[in-house]
């Protein structure tokens, strides 16, 4: 079975601007993947090339199999840009059918009302584009990106208008997808929302992949804290393996233990590690701020 | 239903959604009223000529003259129409956002360009075919005259509406909304001027003048479909009218002869090759 999408030596020049240097980025069927990166890294490049907005300079991008911008390519993919606009004289409904019929749909009336109804919009199919807030709007691009059942979402700063409510009701639907088998690459700065719903991260600085995998796995151990009867200790380089050790010798001075917490660095905090290192050329040694510490899932 | 269906007719409902069409309709009513009332004037002045003295049919004179007019007027408008539909189809319509979740659709961006130019081009040939034809009717009953030929003519001005509509277009493929706009309407203005030159070198007997209108024609066929539109409304007068015609605004016009209508076609192709062509290649 093919990627959904699979992108390979993907380069991009915009006349003196390498906006991509030779970017390897998969996504697997049912597979959430979180991009990450400054602004001007080459994010949205990288989107747009996979939706065929842009074209590569060097480099493959494939989704489902198919030529990225190809037709088939685009009856693979769903897609919601950073910056869009629906016509302000058009009502909900009036957009879906337009983007139904484009995408070949046969979904009819019953596919509006249940995208309407995923994105929280279902009391708002006759109302204009233009008498909804910029959350509204944003809600209706995620219906109308998911039109015909994609194979693959892009989804460029999905949430970049929402409210608390709006974030938690998209982070609810991108979890559904996944259980449908949807691939989805979420172009977004909120790294808390990316670290809670990503099964991958891919880091982008400069053009370049500058650190990838498991949210988990890019963050490191932080030190364990105890709190017991004279105050918390920290202990920084002490791992979850220690804890055991650290607390029985605890316990045998004569301390009361209240709670152990296992220390890990953020995403936010590899995030950072990673932009600065690729700023300096530094792979990822270099920090510009010391981590901050948060508890191990 | 074709995408080239769905989109050209989505862009007519937002043109009917935006009361495009009512403004448009408003004020065309409002130019033949005015027209009808300048004709009904004209033909109450023009009774009390003498024919037989000059040589001349007066109402001849003055309803081709007049019906210049009306056609001039209605290349004018319709080159407006033709140009605010299409003037931010492709560069404006990116800028604001609106035409990238269209092309991610399986639709090529040459179908999505056609089917801009068949809505735009459909609604303006209507337009002018209507409004000349009212124009010419207006005319005909304020002073019994009807041009010589009536169905080229329209077919004529509808064409270079057309031909308008590609070439503006095709310059929102390269400019943005403003600056496109304003180019083609200096295209257009300077189509109309050389054609006017080449009228004043046909009085004239200046080789020079014909030769910068004939060049101008080939470059900007929308001028030549015009005045070969002009051309039609006496192209069977003859005689001292024929003369006094020929010294009007609108009564130098030349037929342009058998090749017009084929190099039209083929300058529209050509028209349409380079936009698809430079839309396949643009970044969006």
């Amino acid at each position: 079975m093919p990627l959904a999408l699979d992108v390979a030596g993907l380069r991009k020049v915009y006349g003196p601007v390498t906006a991509l240097r030779g970017v390897d980025l998969q996504v697997q069927e049912g597979e959430l993947v979180g991009l990450l990166g400054p602004n001007g890294a080459g994010k949205s490049t990288l989107v747009k090339a996979a939706c065929g907005l842009v074209r590569p300079t060097e480099g493959r991008v494939e989704v489902a199999g198919a030529p990225a911008g190809s037709l088939a390519a685009s009856r693979a993919l769903g897609y919601l840009a950073e910056l869009f606009r629906f016509p302000d004289w058009c009502s909900a409904e009036e957009v879906l059918v337009f983007h139904q019929r484009l995408a070949g749909s046969d979904g009819g009336a019953a596919e509006r009302a249940a995208l309407l109804a995923d994105v929280g919009l279902a009391d708002a199919a006759t109302r204009a584009v233009g008498a909804m807030s910029k959350g509204m709007q944003q809600r209706l691009g995620l219906a109308q990106a998911l039109i015909g059942s994609p194979k693959l979402l892009l989804l460029d700063e999905p949430t970049s208008a929402l409210d608390p409510a709006g974030r938690r009701l998209v982070r609810a639907l991108l979890e559904r997808l996944r259980e449908r088998g949807v691939a989805v690459l979420l172009n977004s700065h909120l790294l808390t929302e990316v670290e809670q719903v990503c099964d991958r991260v891919t880091i982008i600085a400069g053009g370049a992949v500058v650190a990838a995998g498991r949210p988990a796995d890019l963050s490191k151990p932080g030190g364990v804290e105890i709190e017991t009867g004279e105050g918390v200790r920290r202990y920084d380089t002490a791992g979850r393996d220690e804890v055991p050790r650290i607390v029985a010798d605890l316990v045998a001075r004569g301390e009361a233990i209240y709670g152990v917490t296992v220390l890990r660095s953020t995403l936010e905090d590899a995030y950072l590690e990673a932009v600065a290192g690729a700023s300096t050329g530094d792979g990822a040694s270099a920090a510009t701020a010391p981590p901050e510490r948060a508890p191990a899932p | 239903m074709s995408p080239v269906r769905v989109i050209a007719a989505f862009a007519l409902r937002e043109s009917l959604r935006r009361r495009v069409f009512v403004v448009v309709a408003v004020l065309t009513v409002a130019f033949l009223v005015l027209y009808g009332l300048g004709v009904w004037q004209v033909y109450q002045e023009v009774g009390d000529f003498d024919v037989d003295e000059t040589g001349v049919e007066a109402e001849v004179v003055a309803g081709a003259t007049l019906l210049g007019l009306a056609m001039f007027g209605t290349l004018f408008l319709g080159t407006i129409l033709a140009v605010f539909l299409t003037l931010g189809a492709v560069r404006g319509d990116a800028e604001r956002g609106l035409l990238q979740p269209v092309l991610v659709r399986p639709v090529e961006r040459r179908t999505l360009l056609l089917a801009r130019f068949l809505g735009a081009a459909a609604v303006c040939a209507a337009y002018v075919i209507v409004v000349f034809v009212a124009a010419a009717v207006l005319t005909w009953a304020a002073g019994g005259w009807w041009p010589d030929r009536i169905v080229m003519p329209a077919l004529g001005l509808a064409a270079a509406v057309a031909l308008l509509a590609a070439i503006a277009l095709t310059g929102s493929v390269f400019l943005s909304s403003t600056a496109n706009g304003i180019a083609v309407f200096m295209i257009f203005g300077a189509g109309l001027v050389a054609g006017l030159l080449g009228q004043i070198g046909e009085a004239l007997g200046s080789d020079t003048l014909d030769t910068v209108a004939d060049v101008s024609s080939w470059a900007l066929p929308f001028e030549a479909l015009y005045q070969d539109a002009l051309a039609g409304l006496t192209a069977d007068t003859r005689g001292f009218t024929r003369l006094a015609i020929s010294l009007g605004p609108f009564g130098g016009a030349q037929a342009a002869g058998f090749l017009l209508w084929p190099f039209a076609l083929a300058y529209l192709a050509a028209v349409g090759f380079v936009a698809s062509r430079a839309f396949a290649r643009r970044d969006l």
